[in-house]
């Protein structure tokens, strides 16, 4: 194999790639898809169930699957060649969602002091806040990955006019449960933390409890229906339930 | 059982093992000691499994005591260690009496570790012992804390060895990333020919690094897709620096990765002081994999290469009190640190 593959050489969807010196990266788009983030839940199964030599850890992002193997045990070679069979037993971008899937619906406060930037993005997308929030609040939000911190879902995909980019500039911090977006995307956060997406809402689901038998509250290929509520039962619902009022039910 | 009790920590003191596997999909970053090297160290000085606990002191001091005889071993960041009055070689094993007191100070930056037979035995969760300050599990330790230790089914001690050359900065080799040619021919070029320092603010996320020049970039923009990050992944941030993900980095991130530091050189960054500069060098992914290969193989000789320790005789506070025969000392004999 090449060991550095030219992105702009390769023509051809999925794409494998090196990361660091024991991992790599199967690729399925270099956007946000639908398809792409169906494959890449479910060559993560193929891959877990084939359960290759030497594989340490498999993990899967918005479009793409991650493994890191001990070089110990495998090498590159013998990698490529596994993946490259695994990526042709089948057309991955057809798969189906996983089994087990669960639909959560979590209360949430747009705008208010709770969440200031609900009306500049609003703005940004063309629709008043009033639209923005019905918009937001529509359809389940699919959880197409969970990363950059524990427990925390990128949601998606929002419609067209919700391809807003990021802030050029940091917010100092938003709090845990924050909800914010950018290129139709949502991101519920599961830390307090600096962020240049726009925070729009504001929930109290906790994402990731490390001292409850299931830590994770959500896994990738969940749906999310957000539910307006005002603030007055925003915070009452804070006060008295320790999930932020989530209700939780079989997605299929 | 057997216990230590902190009665002075600075901060940044945590308990460290390799860290936790398997939530990468969940998030949650594998964290783990931040020079692993250092862990390898003191589980070879005590003769005891890698996978065991130890303390991690970031930069600061630390005072304990013990409640019972323990040996330990320190590595990483050299500090100066004094029991009971006496001072402790660095990177060596000692055996410490019961109602020992340890104190650990005078750090220059980086990462010191103090290993005990047995390792620590602090709460699981989710299967490692790792404090994992970024997700929050675990915390640093502070005075007053005490923490049990694992039964220590080893003897030996009064053994030092020479640590891999990491504590003043110097080379860290990289692999290409996927997106290391959004970089220009020149912007990688003049990457590659800076001399960086540590920036003062550094966690176990990553470490910033400051730029003597102005700083790099893609042309990717602002709406780049999140993807899966590494420790060891140079990341290009909003304002040029780069910025070098750590044990518990993040796991996805939108900022181009210009290359990816080889997971032996990651030691030398992590360890290297304030005033030392740092160069990058893209090395080939078959010479990066026959790097990996020889300090892994290196790194399991640990054991093969100790050696007693020879005290300095001036170093022994109470010369007389011990029987030298031929004046020449195992070197073990002495290592109760209540001569």
């Amino acid at each position: 194999m090449t060991p550095f593959p030219d992105i702009a050489d390769t023509l051809h969807w999925p794409r494998v790639h090196t990361i660091g010196v024991d991992g790599m990266l199967v690729c399925f788009s270099d956007r946000l898809d639908e398809a792409a983030n169906r494959a890449a839940l479910a060559f993560r199964k193929a891959l877990e169930d084939a359960d290759l030599q030497g594989v340490l850890e498999t993990s899967t992002s918005l479009a793409s699957v991650y493994l890191r193997f001990d070089l110990r045990m495998t090498d590159h070679a013998a990698m490529r060649a596994a993946l490259d069979a695994l990526l042709h037993e089948d057309d991955w971008y057809m798969a189906t969602l996983p089994t087990g899937r669960t639909l959560w619906h979590v209360p949430a406060v747009f705008g208010t002091e709770l969440a200031p930037q609900l009306d500049e993005a609003a703005a940004m997308a063309g629709l008043s806040p009033d639209q923005a929030i019905s918009a937001l609040c529509a359809e389940p939000l699919r959880v197409q990955a969970i990363g950059f911190a524990p427990g925390q879902p990128y949601l998606g995909q929002l419609p067209p006019e919700w391809d807003i980019p990021r802030q050029t500039g940091l917010t100092p911090q938003v709090p845990e449960g924050a909800l914010a977006v950018a290129i139709r995307q949502m991101v519920l956060f599961s830390v307090s933390t600096p962020t240049g997406w726009r925070h729009v809402g504001q929930t109290a689901l906790p994402l990731f409890r490390p001292d409850q038998p299931e830590p994770f509250t959500l896994r990738p290929g969940d749906d999310v229906q957000f539910v307006a509520v005002t603030r007055e039962e925003f915070e009452n619902i804070r006060r008295n339930d320790t999930l932020g009022g989530a209700t939780s039910q079989m997605a299929d | 059982m057997r216990k230590i009790y902190v009665h002075r920590a600075g901060p940044g003191v945590t308990v460290q093992d390799l860290g936790r596997e398997g939530w990468l999909s969940q998030g949650l970053s594998r964290g783990g000691a931040a020079d692993r090297l250092a862990l390898a160290e003191g589980a070879a000085l005590l003769h005891q499994p890698t996978e065991l606990a130890a303390l991690e002191i970031a930069g600061s001091f630390l005072n304990l005591e013990v409640s019972a005889p323990v040996r330990i071993a320190l590595t990483g960041a050299p500090m100066r260690a004094v029991c009971d009055g006496a001072p402790l070689v660095w990177n060596a094993s000692h055996a410490l009496p019961g109602g020992a007191r340890l104190e650990l100070s005078g750090s220059e930056g980086g990462y010191s570790y103090v290993h005990f037979g047995g390792g620590i035995d602090a709460p699981v969760m989710l299967g490692a012992r790792s404090a994992h300050l970024a997700a929050k599990l675990g915390r640093m330790l502070v005075a007053q804390d005490s923490l049990a230790l694992g039964p220590d089914s080893g003897s030996r001690t009064g053994m030092t060895f020479t640590p891999l050359p990491r504590f003043n900065g110097g080379l860290l080799r990289l692999v290409e990333t996927p997106q290391t040619r959004l970089f220009s021919p020149e912007q990688r070029s003049r990457f590659t020919q800076t001399a960086f320092r540590k920036d003062a603010r550094a966690n176990r996320m990553g470490q910033r690094l400051v730029c003597p020049s102005e700083g790099f970039g893609a042309d990717t923009g602002l709406s780049i897709l999140s993807e899966t990050i590494v420790p060891g992944d140079v990341q290009i941030t909003g304002d040029g620096a780069p910025f070098v993900l750590l044990s518990e980095c993040q796991t996805t991130g939108g900022y181009p990765r210009i290359g990816t530091v080889l997971p032996c050189d990651l030691p030398r960054l992590v360890q290297a002081p304030a005033h030392a500069d740092l160069h990058f060098a893209f090395v080939s992914m078959e010479d990066a994999i026959a790097l990996e290969r020889a300090e892994a193989d290196r790194r399991d000789g640990l054991g093969r290469a100790l050696r007693p320790l020879i005290r300095n005789l001036h170093d022994i506070p109470d010369l007389l009190a011990y029987q030298l025969v031929s004046g020449v000392t195992r070197g073990d004999e002495l290592e109760g640190c209540k001569p």
